[in-house]
Formats: structure tokens, sequence, C-alpha cells
């Protein structure tokens, strides 16, 4: 039993090994710079056949396809936008990870700052009402105070009741 | 009036949880269409079924015709290979889009399965595709005579969709031309 589950978890192990050297490609940099902006597009990037994977973590062939286009048109000399802007042109924003911020994506971003501004908004209207409930009835107790008459009327009756 | 304001984050929450209790329906595959609305992009390739024939964009005539994307990798072309063939029938002219695949394969392919296109362009890196913002196959657009593209979808082509997503938008085209003729 011992040795089949070892025989099983090496086996798995090494077939794990094996898919994850299948999907590195490797490039050469004429830059050295050129690497750390692949690997960052490659990870604002998403891969467009895939739902939740960037262009990094993805080995579609579409994904390898498009690194290889980063890869292209950064060794052209085109600047991060410019390759942001050529993807966005082709597979729309879908590809991009960080939404931009236009028309459609407004309620997106400032939403969240929005409804936490509502609440504190509301918290405030609620607390300062409370405290103008509390100074009233305080205001109350002093302007209550029964006068002679009446405390004797009341006297009176506290007593009867005896 | 004071109740009603009570109820206010009641009515408030029913509304987010109708709201998002769609989104729970909603297609995440479905991805709004970067080139919906563009001409075709620029393309110079070769055909599969005559190797040194050179094809354009120029190629590309009709009053509206349908690009489709395909491969001999891909399994759902094979599905919507029989409605393909249907529609050039009944005088739709498709132009195909052989999509990083083998020359060899294909043209076995088309002679096996019968050819429904005009040409199929031999996009062997998948540049075109790319450029068509293509991310697999089966893919087909719609293009108006002005050669701009009105429709992509992605995914098998059937009776269904062909009447739902098409067939409208064809209806479109011919009205526009017929406006341009008077």
């Amino acid at each position: 039993m011992k040795l089949w589950i070892i025989v099983v978890t090496s086996l798995l192990m090494f077939l794990s090994a094996n898919t994850v050297a299948g999907s590195v490609d490797t490039y050469q940099f004429s830059k050295p710079e050129y690497e750390a902006r692949f690997h960052n597009l490659n990870k604002i990037l998403r891969c467009p056949k895939c739902q939740n994977q960037n262009l990094a973590d993805s080995n579609s062939m579409i994904s390898q396809d498009l690194r290889k286009e980063v890869y292209r048109m950064m060794e052209e000399g085109r600047s991060d936008e410019q390759i942001v802007e050529f993807m966005v042109m082709r597979y729309g924003d879908f590809v991009l990870y960080k939404p931009k911020v236009d028309n459609t994506t407004y309620f997106l971003w400032y939403g969240p700052i929005g409804f936490g501004v509502f609440g504190f908004i509301v918290l405030g209207v609620v607390v300062i009402r409370q405290r103008g409930k509390l100074m009233d009835e305080n205001n109350a107790k002093e302007g209550d105070q029964l006068s002679q008459q009446e405390q004797r009327a009341l006297d009176k009756i506290l007593n009867r009741n005896k | 009036m004071k109740r009603f304001v009570l109820f206010l984050p009641l009515i408030f929450f029913i509304g987010l949880g109708a709201f998002l209790y769609k989104g729970l329906f909603l297609n995440p595959k479905a991805m709004p269409s970067a080139l919906e609305g563009q001409p075709v992009p620029a393309f110079k390739l070769l055909t599969v079924t005559k190797g040194d024939r050179v094809v354009t964009n120029a190629d590309l005539v009709g009053e509206y015709y349908l690009l489709n994307v395909w491969a001999t990798w891909c399994a759902a072309c094979k599905a919507e290979h029989p409605y393909l063939l249907d529609i050039a029938r009944s005088g739709v002219s498709i132009y195909g889009v052989n999509y990083k695949d083998d020359m060899v394969a294909a043209n076995e392919w088309l002679t096996r399965y019968q050819d429904p296109y005009q040409f199929s362009a031999f996009d062997v890196d998948g540049l075109f595709g790319l450029n068509l913002g293509v991310y697999g196959a089966p893919e087909t657009f719609l293009v108006d005579h002005h050669g701009i593209i009105r429709l992509r979808y992605a995914g098998v082509v059937d009776t269904r969709s062909w009447k739902v997503r098409f067939m409208p938008l064809i209806e479109d085209i011919k009205r526009e031309i017929a406006a341009s003729n008077m």
C-alpha cells in the first residue's frame, strides 16, 4: 500500500514537472530592460480565450501568439502604451485586467467610494439627530420642573394612595 | 413618510439583489467585439487550394459576405461545415480564413467535406486572425458592401444563430443598399 502511494505520487510529480517545463517559451531580449517590460505586459494583458488568466499564466495557442506579438513589437521599439493599444484595437477592453476609466466604468471605479461617502453622510445625520434629541431631553428636564402648586397636588395624590 | 424612509435600505437591497441575480445568467464569454464597425484589416495571403494564388482585400467582393475562420484541428468547425455549405448554396459568398493550419490537411478537408468557400486564405502564422481579433475557431464575420465588419460571431453557425444574429443584419445591409441606389 505504502509503495503504491509512493509510486503514484512520484508519477504525478513527474507529470506535473513536465507540463510546467512545456509552457516556458524562451525569448532573447536585445535590451535587458525589455525583459521586465515584457513580463509586466504579460501580467496586465488578459488571455482573450480564457476567462481568468493573463498572458503569462495561459498556455493556450492564442496566448502564445500574443506573447510572441508583444515580444515582436517590443523589439521593434514600440512603447508599452502602443502595445496595449494594439491589443485593445483587436480584442477590446476585455484584454485589460485593469478596466479603463470611461463612461461605462465610472460606476465601477467610483461606486464604492460613492457608497462609502453616502454611508458616512447617513451615519452623520443619524448621530446629529440623536445628539439633538438628547439635548432636547436635557433642556426639557430643566424646564419641566413642577411649580409649587403642582408639587403639592402631586404629593396629595401620592399620599392618598398610601 | 418616516416609515417610508425606513424601508429604503430594503428596497435598495432588493434592487441590488435583482441586478446581481441577473448577472449570474449573463454569458461571461460574450466579448464585446472591437472590430464591429471597422473595415476588414489588410491582408495578403496565399490560398489553400491554389498554393500560388495571392489574395488581398480587393478579392473580397459582394454586397455582403461572410468571412469564416476555420482550421482542420478545430472540432467545432467540422460541426459547422454542413451548415456553411447550405449557406453557400443559398447564394451567400463565404470567404475562408484557414487559421494556423497545415495546407495539405486543409486541402484534404475541403476535398472530403466539399468546399463552401470562394477561396480560403492560408493564414499559417495566424497574423491575419490576430488582426481580426480572432482567439479561436470557428469565428464568422459578416461584412457589408463597404467592407465594414458588421458582426463578429464566435462559435458554431447553425440555423438558430443564422436566423437570430445574421439575418437581421443582412436585411439591414440590403435596405441600406436599396436606399443608396434610389
